[in-house]
C-alpha cells in the first residue's frame, strides 16, 4: 500500500449557533464562507493554490446546490477550483477529510480544503405528498372547469407542513427517531437518567472552561451578520452554570412519559461550519507549512439503525487495533456526543467482555476509557450538533487539543444516523 | 487553466447586422438582405459616442439617401461596446453659447424631424447608457429596443440646462408627461426595467436576441405601448398649471431657482406650451440657447470638466488587489465598505468586534443605496472580511490606518504593521489633522507612506486627498491616485500642511460661524446665509454632522500649527464636546438631531457682512494653499472644495468665484473685515499673484 504521509495543517470553524426558532442568520454556504475567509487569509499561500474543495453537508438548501462549489467561488478560490459535496449524514464533515486523506495518500492531490457546513435552523418545511400532487394538478389544469375540479381536491391538512428536520432525524428503515435509538441503548446498557444528566452537565462545564481559557481562540472564528451588525463570537448553546437540579426538571423529549433522553442530555440543534486544510508532504514543504497532526488512518462501519449509537465502537476498535495500539495507547478521544446515553453506552460496550468477544472478535473487554481522555473540552451536548459539520469539528478539535496537551495519538469518532460509524486516527507531529 | 475561459471567448459581440468594417466618418452604413438599412454610430478616436454637430450632419447625409429611396426599415445603434451615446459633445458648448446657438440647434432639430418623418419603421437599439442628445436621437425613432442593462436619462439639468434636441416635447408625448418631466428635472436615469414600464423601451432583450427582436418589429409582431389617460388630461392648461406648481416646489427643494434657472425654464415651457408641439419646439430652442449663456451653466460645465480632469489623473495601474484597513470606526468602516463594493479584497481590523459588526451593517446599507443586486451585494460583502487578528496585513498591497487621532497610538500601530507588511506595500493614513511628517518618522518605509484622506460619507463624497510628505515617493503617490480611480473616487494631490487643503479651508468657516453665534447671531440665520450663498448646508449643521469633537480637535491642531490667526475656539464648542453633545452621532449638537436633519428655516436677517465673514476666509485659505504649493493649481483647489464639501457648484469653485467677484474687491473686503473684526481676516499675500 502506498502510504504517502498526509497532514492536517490548520483549520477553523464558525461558532456553533443554537437554533432558536426560525431560520438563523446564515445559510450553510454563508457559514462556510464565514469560517473559510479567515482560515484562508492566515495561510502563507494563495487562495487558489488548493487542488480541490470537499464539503460535507446534509441539508442542502435549494439556493445552494453543490454547496462546496458555491463556497469555493464565494471564497475567491478561482473559477477552475473543482469542488464537490459529500453526504453520509452525521459523518459528512469527516467523510470530506477522509476523502481528502485518501486522495492525497494516493498521490492524486497535494492540497485540499475539506469541511462541513450545516444550517439546521434552515431545514425546510416539507409539504405532504398529497399536497404536492394537488399543486401539480392545479398547475396542469387549463380552463375554469378543470381548475375548479382540481380546486375541489384541496384538503385542510395540505396546509399542515411536515417539519423537514423531524423527518431527517428519523430513521427511514426502523422509523425510530434518533432520540429513540438512544432510549434503546440506555435500556440495553442500563444507563440511568442521573448518569446521563451528569455526563451532560460535565460537557457544558468543560466547554465553558475551554472558552474561558482561550483554548478555542484559534479554532473558532467570530461570525458577523451584516443584516443587523450582530456579532457571534462563541458557541452559544453553552450553559456554564448547568446543574443536576435544572437538568432533572426536564421532561423526556422522545418517549413520554417514561423515557430518559431529555433535551438536556441530548445534542443541540445547531448551525455551524468547519474547515480543515489537508496537505501532502510536498505541499507542506513547498509552502513552508507547520502541520498540527498527521492523519494516520480511517475506518467506517455499519450496524442495525436502531442501535446506530454504537457506531463508534464498531469502527474505532478495528482502526486502533490494526495500527498496533490498545486502549492505553490512545491519549485522547473525541467521540461525538449525539446523546449522553449513547456515549455512555459506547463506553459500556467497550468495557463489556461479552460484547467485545461477540461483536469485535477481541479476547476480552477493550477496556474502560478514562473520562479525562474523552471529550475533554465538551462536545455536541454543549456545543450543538450541526450534523454535516460535527465530524469535521471533532477531527479539528482533536488535533488542536492533542497539540495543547502534548498527546501523541488520538481518535475522533462518531455515530451516524442510519446505522453507521466513522473514525479517524491522528498522530502528533 | 492558463487563462479564464470567458477571457478567451471575449465580450458578447454587438449585433450589427450587415455592417462589417469601419465606415467613413462617425457612421457605419450597410444594407442587409431584407432591405433594412443599418446605421451604426462609431465616433472616431473615442471609446464613447457623443452627439456632435458632425454626427448630426453625417446622419443628415444618410437621410438624403434614405428619403430618396425608402428602405424596408432603418436600424440605428452604437458600435461602441461602452454604450449608445453619452450625450451632446459638451466641449462645443462654450463656443456655441457665444453666438449662433439657435441656428445650430435648429439644424439639429431639422435632422431629427427628418428621421422621425422617414416613411419606414425606424428602430433604435440601445445598450448601456443613452443620455441627453443620445436619448433624443433614440426618441426620434419609431421603436426602441433596450438591451438588458440599457438606461435612458436627461442629465442636462446637472449642467444647468434642459434637453435641447427635442427631448422636452418628444418624451412627454411618448410617456406619462409627469414622469417625463421628473426624468428631465431630476437628471436621473431610467434603467432597463423602469424604461420598459414607463414606455420608453418597446422591447427589452439580451444582446444575443437583438436581431430576432428587430425582425419581429418589422414583421409587425410587437405591440406599441399605449399612452396613458393622463397624457390627454395634460392637454388642458389648468391641469398643467396644477402639476407645474407641484413640480416647482419639488424642484426648489433640490436646487434653489435663484441659482439654478434650468428647472424653472423647463417647467414654464411645458406649462405654457404643453399642448402645442410646434411652440414647444421653438420654446425649447430659445430657452436652451438662453441657458447656455448663464453663469450657472458655464460653471456647472466647468465642474464637469474639473471632474474629468481629476479622473484623467487617476488613471493607471494601482497594483492594489487587497486593502487592509486598521480601525473599523465610522471612517475606516466606510472606506473598507466602499473599496469592497468597488471590487477590492478588503480586510477590516479592529480590537473590538462591535465596530466591525456596525461597519458590515453600514456596508450592506451602502450596497442597497447604490442599487446593487442581491448577488452583487453578497459578493461585495464576501470581499469585506472582518479581521480581528490582522491576518490581512501580510497579504495587503495597501494598508489604510484609520485609527483614532492619537500620535502615540498610531506610532504603536505602525510599529506592529512594520513587522508584518509585505515588501512593496503602501501604508496610508486617513488622519485629518496630524502632521504627516511626524507620523512618517514612525513608518517603517517613509517613501511608501502617505496620507489618504477620505471624506464622510465615502460613498457620497467623491474627493480623496492624496497627501505627500517630503519623503513620499512619486511611485507611491501615483499608485494611490490610481487606487482612487480604481474605486471610483477623485484624487487630489496635496502636500503635508495643517488641515491639508480641504480642512485648512473649511475650519475657519466653521469656527467663524461659532464666533458669530457667540456674538448673538442665531444659528439658523448663519446657516441660511451659507445656504443662500449656495452651500449644501450651513456651517453649524455641517459642524454637527462632522462631529463637534472632531471639529474641536482639528481646530486646535490647526491653531497650533498655523502661523496665521484663526477664529477663537468658543466656549460653547468646548462645553458641547464636554457634555457629550457632539453632534449628529450623539443626537444632539448645536441642533437637535433626534428627529433627523434639522432645517434652519428663518426669515430673520443677519449682519450685513455675515456671508463675507463666512465665505471669504475660505477663499483666503485657498489662496494661501496655492501660494504655498499645497495644491497643484487653482482648478484642483476648486475641484477639491466642490467634491469634498459641496462648495456652491454653480459658482465654479472658490478660486473661480473669487476671480468672478474680482480679486481686488475680495482683498479689499477682507482688509475691511480685518479692520472691523480682527487680524484673522487679513488677506493672504498670495492674492497679489492673482491680481
Amino acid at each position: 500500500m502506498n502510504d504517502r504521509p498526509v497532514y492536517l495543517v490548520d483549520g477553523a470553524r464558525t461558532p456553533f449557533l443554537k437554533a432558536r426558532g426560525g431560520p438563523g442568520p446564515f445559510t450553510p454556504v454563508d457559514l462556510a464562507v464565514q469560517a473559510g475567509r479567515p482560515l484562508l487569509m492566515r495561510q502563507p499561500f494563495a487562495r487558489d493554490a488548493f487542488d480541490l474543495v470537499i464539503l460535507g453537508c446534509v441539508n442542502v438548501i435549494a439556493d445552494e446546490m453543490n454547496p462546496a462549489r458555491v463556497a469555493a467561488l464565494r471564497l475567491g478560490m478561482g473559477e477552475d477550483m473543482v469542488a464537490f459535496t459529500t453526504q453520509i449524514n452525521c459523518g459528512s464533515g469527516m467523510q470530506s477529510i477522509d476523502t481528502a486523506f485518501r486522495y492525497i495518500r494516493e498521490g492524486k492531490q497535494d492540497l485540499i480544503l475539506a469541511g462541513g457546513a450545516e444550517a439546521l435552523s434552515h431545514a425546510p418545511l416539507v409539504l405532504r405528498q398529497g399536497a404536492v400532487e394537488w399543486f401539480a394538478e392545479m398547475n396542469r389544469a387549463r380552463g375554469p372547469v378543470a381548475q375548479a375540479r382540481a380546486m375541489a381536491g384541496l384538503r385542510p391538512d395540505f396546509f399542515k407542513p411536515v417539519i423537514g428536520l423531524e423527518r431527517g432525524l428519523t430513521d427511514p428503515i426502523t422509523t425510530l427517531n434518533m432520540g429513540q435509538t438512544a432510549e434503546v441503548l440506555a435500556h440495553r446498557f442500563g444507563i440511568d437518567r442521573k448518569t446521563a444528566d451528569a455526563y451532560a452537565m460535565d460537557s457544558h462545564h468543560r466547554l465553558a472552561k475551554a472558552q474561558e481559557e482561550g483554548w478555542l481562540d484559534d479554532e473558532v472564528m467570530t461570525a458577523f451578520d451584516s443584516e443587523d451588525g450582530e456579532v457571534y463570537d462563541h458557541d452559544d448553546g453553552v450553559r456554564p452554570d448547568n446543574d443536576m437540579e435544572s437538568l432533572a426538571k426536564l421532561s423526556p423529549a422522545f418517549e413520554k412519559p417514561y423515557g430518559q433522553v431529555t433535551p438536556g442530555n441530548s445534542s443541540q440543534i445547531t448551525d455551524g461550519a468547519s474547515w480543515v486544510i489537508v496537505a501532502s508532504e510536498a505541499a507542506v514543504e513547498e509552502h513552508g507549512l507547520k502541520p498540527i497532526a498527521r492523519i494516520v488512518d480511517s475506518e467506517w462501519a455499519g450496524l442495525d439503525p436502531s442501535v446506530m449509537g454504537l457506531g463508534p465502537v464498531l469502527c474505532a476498535t478495528p482502526l486502533v487495533m490494526r495500527n498496533g495500539y490498545a486502549l492505553d495507547g490512545i491519549d485522547l478521544w473525541e467521540l461525538n456526543e449525539a446523546f449522553a446515553a449513547q456515549v455512555l453506552s459506547c463506553i459500556a460496550a467497550w468495557n463489556d467482555a461479552d460484547f467485545c468477544r461477540d461483536i469485535l472478535g477481541l479476547e476480552g473487554a477493550f477496556g474502560l476509557i478514562d473520562r479525562d481522555r474523552l471529550n475533554v473540552d465538551g462536545g455536541a451536548i454543549s456545543l450543538g450538533h450541526p450534523v454535516g459539520t460535527s465530524g469535521n469539528r471533532i477531527v479539528l478539535h482533536l488535533a488542536n487539543a492533542m497539540k495543547r496537551r502534548g498527546d501523541k495519538i488520538g481518535v475522533a469518532t462518531e455515530c451516524i444516523g442510519g446505522g453507521l460509524g466513522g473514525a479517524m486516527l491522528l498522530e502528533a507531529v | 487553466m492558463t487563462k479564464p475561459v470567458l477571457d478567451h471567448l471575449g465580450e458578447t459581440k454587438l449585433a450589427l447586422g450587415p455592417i462589417t468594417g469601419a465606415g467613413d466618418g462617425d457612421w457605419h452604413h450597410a444594407v442587409d438582405e431584407g432591405g433594412t438599412v443599418w446605421l451604426a454610430l462609431d465616433r472616431k478616436g473615442s471609446s464613447v459616442n457623443t452627439i456632435s454637430e458632425g454626427v448630426l450632419k453625417g446622419l443628415a447625409g444618410h437621410l438624403d439617401a434614405l428619403e430618396a429611396d425608402t428602405p424596408k426599415a432603418l436600424v440605428i445603434r452604437s458600435a461602441k461596446p461602452a454604450g449608445f451615446a453619452a450625450g451632446a459633445d459638451i466641449t462645443g458648448f462654450d463656443a456655441m453659447s457665444e453666438e449662433g446657438a439657435e441656428d445650430l440647434l435648429r439644424q439639429g432639430h431639422d435632422v431629427l424631424v427628418r428621421l422621425e418623418a422617414l416613411d419606414c419603421p425606424t428602430i433604435c437599439v440601445t445598450h448601456g447608457a443613452a443620455l441627453g442628445a443620445g436619448f433624443e436621437l433614440a426618441l426620434a425613432c419609431d421603436w426602441r429596443i433596450a438591451v438588458d442593462g440599457a438606461s435612458f436619462g436627461f442629465p442636462e439639468v446637472r449642467l444647468g440646462l434642459h434637453p435641447g434636441l427635442g427631448g422636452t416635447f418628444r418624451l412627454p408625448a411618448l410617456i406619462e408627461p409627469t414622469e417625463a418631466m421628473t426624468l428631465m428635472l431630476t437628471g436621473k436615469s431610467a434603467h432597463t426595467k423602469k424604461a420598459k414600464s414607463l414606455g420608453i423601451a418597446d422591447v427589452v432583450c439580451e444582446e444575443r436576441h437583438v436581431e430576432a427582436a428587430i425582425e419581429a418589429i418589422i414583421a409587425g409582431d410587437v405591440e406599441k405601448h399605449g399612452a396613458g389617460l393622463s397624457s390627454h388630461a395634460f392637454r388642458l392648461g389648468p391641469a398643467r398649471n396644477l402639476a407645474a406648481r407641484r413640480m416647482r416646489s419639488e424642484a426648489a427643494k433640490q436646487a434653489p431657482p435663484e441659482h439654478y434657472p434650468a428647472p424653472e425654464a423647463l417647467i414654464a415651457l411645458w406649462e405654457e406650451h404643453g399642448d402645442d408641439r410646434a411652440a414647444m419646439q421653438e420654446g425649447e430652442i430659445a430657452s436652451f440657447a438662453e441657458l447656455l449663456k448663464t453663469e450657472t451653466s458655464k460653471n456647472l460645465r466647468r465642474v464637469f470638466f474639473l471632474r474629468q480632469g481629476l479622473k484623467d489623473k487617476a488613471r493607471g495601474e494601482d497594483e492594489i488587489a487587497h486593502v487592509h484597513v486598521v480601525g473599523a470606526g465610522a471612517m475606516g468602516g466606510e472606506i473598507a465598505a466602499w473599496a469592497a463594493l468597488q471590487g477590492k479584497t478588503v480586510t477590516l481590523g479592529d480590537v473590538e468586534t462591535g465596530p466591525i459588526g456596525a461597519a458590515l451593517k453600514q456596508a450592506r446599507k451602502v450596497c442597497k443605496d447604490k442599487h446593487l443586486s442581491s448577488t452583487e451585494a453578497r459578493d461585495a460583502l464576501d470581499r469585506l472580511i472582518p479581521d480581528m487578528r490582522g491576518y490581512g496585513v501580510a497579504r495587503a498591497d495597501l494598508v489604510i490606518e484609520a485609527a483614532p487621532e492619537k500620535p502615540d497610538l498610531k506610532g504603536k500601530i505602525y510599529a506592529d504593521l512594520g513587522k508584518g507588511m509585505k515588501p512593496g506595500s503602501i501604508l496610508a493614513t486617513n488622519t485629518s489633522s496630524l502632521p504627516l511628517a511626524e507620523l512618517a518618522k514612525k513608518a517603517k518605509t517613509p517613501t511608501r507612506f502617505a496620507g489618504l484622506h477620505f471624506f464622510n460619507p465615502v460613498s457620497k463624497l467623491e474627493l480623496v486627498e492624496v497627501v505627500a510628505h517630503d519623503k513620499t515617493s512619486k511611485a507611491t503617490l501615483d499608485r494611490l491616485s490610481a487606487f482612487c480611480g480604481a474605486i471610483d473616487r477623485l484624487p487630489v494631490l496635496v502636500q503635508d500642511y495643517p488641515g491639508f487643503l480641504v480642512n485648512r479651508a473649511l475650519t475657519p468657516y466653521l469656527l467663524e460661524a461659532m464666533v458669530l453665534m457667540e456674538e448673538g447671531v442665531p444659528k439658523e440665520v448663519i446657516d441660511s446665509a451659507a445656504i443662500d450663498f449656495g452651500m449644501p448646508m450651513g456651517p453649524v449643521t455641517l459642524a454637527d454632522q462632522v462631529g463637534l469633537d472632531i471639529c474641536l480637535h482639528v481646530a486646535e491642531s490647526l491653531k497650533e500649527h498655523l502661523d496665521k490667526p484663526m477664529p477663537d475656539v468658543t466656549a460653547a464648542l468646548r462645553d458641547k464636546v464636554e457634555a457629550g453633545e457632539s453632534g449628529k452621532k450623539a443626537g444632539q449638537g448645536f441642533y437637535d438631531w433626534s428627529d433627523g436633519t434639522p432645517h434652519p428655516d428663518t426669515e430673520d436677517e443677519g449682519p450685513a457682512d455675515l456671508t463675507d465673514r463666512l465665505i471669504l476666509p475660505m477663499l483666503d485659505a485657498c489662496v494661501e494653499c496655492l501660494r504655498k504649493d499645497i495644491a497643484r493649481d487653482a482648478d484642483e483647489v476648486d475641484a477639491a472644495l466642490i467634491f469634498a464639501t459641496g462648495f456652491a457648484p454653480f459658482r465654479g469653485g472658490p478660486m473661480h468665484h473669487a476671480k468672478a467677484r474680482g480679486v481686488e474687491e475680495v482683498r479689499a473686503t477682507l482688509s475691511d473685515l480685518a479692520a472691523r473684526h480682527g487680524p484673522r481676516f487679513e488677506p493672504d499675500e498670495g492674492w497679489s499673484d492673482l491680481a
